[in-house]
């Protein structure tokens, strides 16, 4: 609905300057994942060859979409919003997942198996996850090409840093660019296809413009 | 009756041709089995309204069996010891260490076999997507050995058809799921490849599609028939046209 204009400016304001007021995140119910804490219990969940990092973080997922009734489960709990999950460096070495400090990983399919049960978990539920995965790691190309069929929006931020374009004229004033791989195709046929396709992005301590 | 059919795509989301295939054998009268991995059952229903055919109701008919996925994969690792007494989960493999799609198949058996009391007009099983059963641990043999068993018992005995999607990349790096395509492409009786336009992205043309038809199979000496087409996606159906005759072009 929004008119077509010559540049379409995506950006949230926010300053890394300054710590978030207090008042703002204590009114709202965090939940965190610590993978060094959460090693000393016992998972509970039935495992199936997916690497143990990934089998508590499913299951503290599941726990919390259970306990706090985004999946519906429980209608006493009228529940009015939506699970936000970040997850960050998925597939790195943090997650113990080899599959970027490694040509030929112990097990290749613990990244797309936890995917795909995430995927179950946040189609059952009210939620919405974003994953950031430091794909220029992954040595491994078929494991992307399978973590992207198995995601339903992909975007990807190519960096200048370190290239020839950083140099060159046309991209002074931006960062990176913008690489958007697929968009979800839901409940419809057809999909919402932007016009624009070259898209780069400037990052600034108080906004994150894509152009 | 009896064919094989592969639904193939590359550079683009071929899904469209199964949500066709969905409405079009239901509103034959055929039983379908659906065995759907990526999306869930209201994700397909939405869409099949829009194309005029009600799953619910073809569920509670007895019309369509839908295996979802997503939802089959949970109640393994998350269900109750008490639930999983009875029938083994379809997806069993995911939580075994050998990728052994037995399980996968009995479902798919029981679902399609006749029950005596059955009168539909045929039998079909519907498979969105192949690929993803890679992505879950299977190895391409143990995939290629559950289409085996598929065609042998729907295709051949029980005279019914089988439909399946699979993403391929010409410059994918993904060997498994190449050696199940090339090898799936061999044994198709019809192939409906789905590619974006090499000229990049246009919005009157979503890409194009070639219609294979492998009369190789048949006939020793004949070459297999090809036809192209360009298409565009709309919100209930899609058209087809031949290349370059797009109404935005003439």
């Amino acid at each position: 609905q929004a008119s077509p204009t010559t540049s379409t400016k995506f950006g949230h304001y926010y300053d890394v300057s300054k710590t978030m007021s207090p008042e703002l995140f204590q009114s709202i119910k965090c939940h965190s994942f610590y993978l060094p804490e959460e090693l000393s219990s016992q998972p509970k969940m039935k495992s199936c060859n997916v690497n143990s990092a990934y089998t508590r973080l499913l299951q503290s997922i599941q726990r919390i979409i259970y306990q706090e009734g985004f999946d519906g489960s429980d209608p006493q709990k009228k529940q009015k919003n939506i699970l936000r999950i970040g997850i960050q460096s998925l597939g790195s070495l943090l997650w113990g997942d080899d599959i970027c400090s490694s040509d030929t990983p112990e097990d290749i399919h613990s990244l797309t198996k936890f995917l795909y049960v995430l995927r179950g978990l946040l189609r059952k539920s009210l939620s919405a996850c974003i994953i950031t995965v430091p794909a220029h790691l992954i040595q491994n190309k078929a494991i992307m090409e399978r973590v992207t069929n198995l995601s339903d929006t992909v975007v990807g931020l190519e960096s200048f840093i370190g290239s020839e374009r950083e140099t060159n004229p046309l991209y002074k004033d931006y960062h990176g660019l913008v690489h958007v791989h697929q968009i979800p195709r839901l409940n419809s046929l057809i999909c919402d296809v932007s016009d624009t396709k070259d898209l780069a992005f400037r990052l600034k301590r108080k906004l994150f413009t894509i152009e | 009756q009896g064919k094989f059919t592969l639904l193939r795509d590359t550079r683009t989301d071929g899904s469209f041709l199964v949500h066709h295939f969905l409405s079009f054998y239901l509103r034959a009268g055929c039983k379908v089995c659906f065995v759907a991995l990526l999306q869930s059952f209201s994700h397909y229903n939405i869409v099949a309204q829009k194309l005029g055919v009600s799953l619910s109701a073809a569920k509670e008919r007895g019309q369509l069996v839908f295996l979802e996925g997503l939802k089959s994969c949970l109640d393994l690792l998350f269900g109750e010891e008490e639930e999983q007494s009875g029938q083994p989960s379809p997806l069993q493999f995911i939580s075994e260490s050998d990728s052994n799609l037995k399980a996968l198949f009995d479902f798919v058996r029981t679902s399609l076999t006749p029950t005596g009391s059955d009168s539909w007009k045929g039998l079909v099983l519907l498979v969105d997507d192949l690929s993803v059963l890679l992505s879950l641990g299977a190895t391409p043999v143990a995939v290629l050995d559950f289409v085996h068993y598929c065609r042998v018992v729907v295709c051949s005995q029980l005279k019914g058809n089988v439909v399946v999607l699979v993403h391929s990349n010409v410059d994918s790096e993904d060997e498994e799921n190449e050696l199940v395509v090339n090898s799936l492409c061999h044994h198709s009786d019809l192939i409906l490849w789905v590619e974006g336009l090499a000229t990049g992205f246009c919005k009157d043309v979503h890409g194009q599609m070639k219609i294979i038809r492998r009369v190789s199979l048949e006939l020793a000496a004949e070459q297999d028939h090809v036809q192209i087409y360009q298409y565009k996606i709309q919100d209930k159906n899609v058209t087809f046209f031949a290349r370059g005759l797009s109404a935005a072009v003439l």
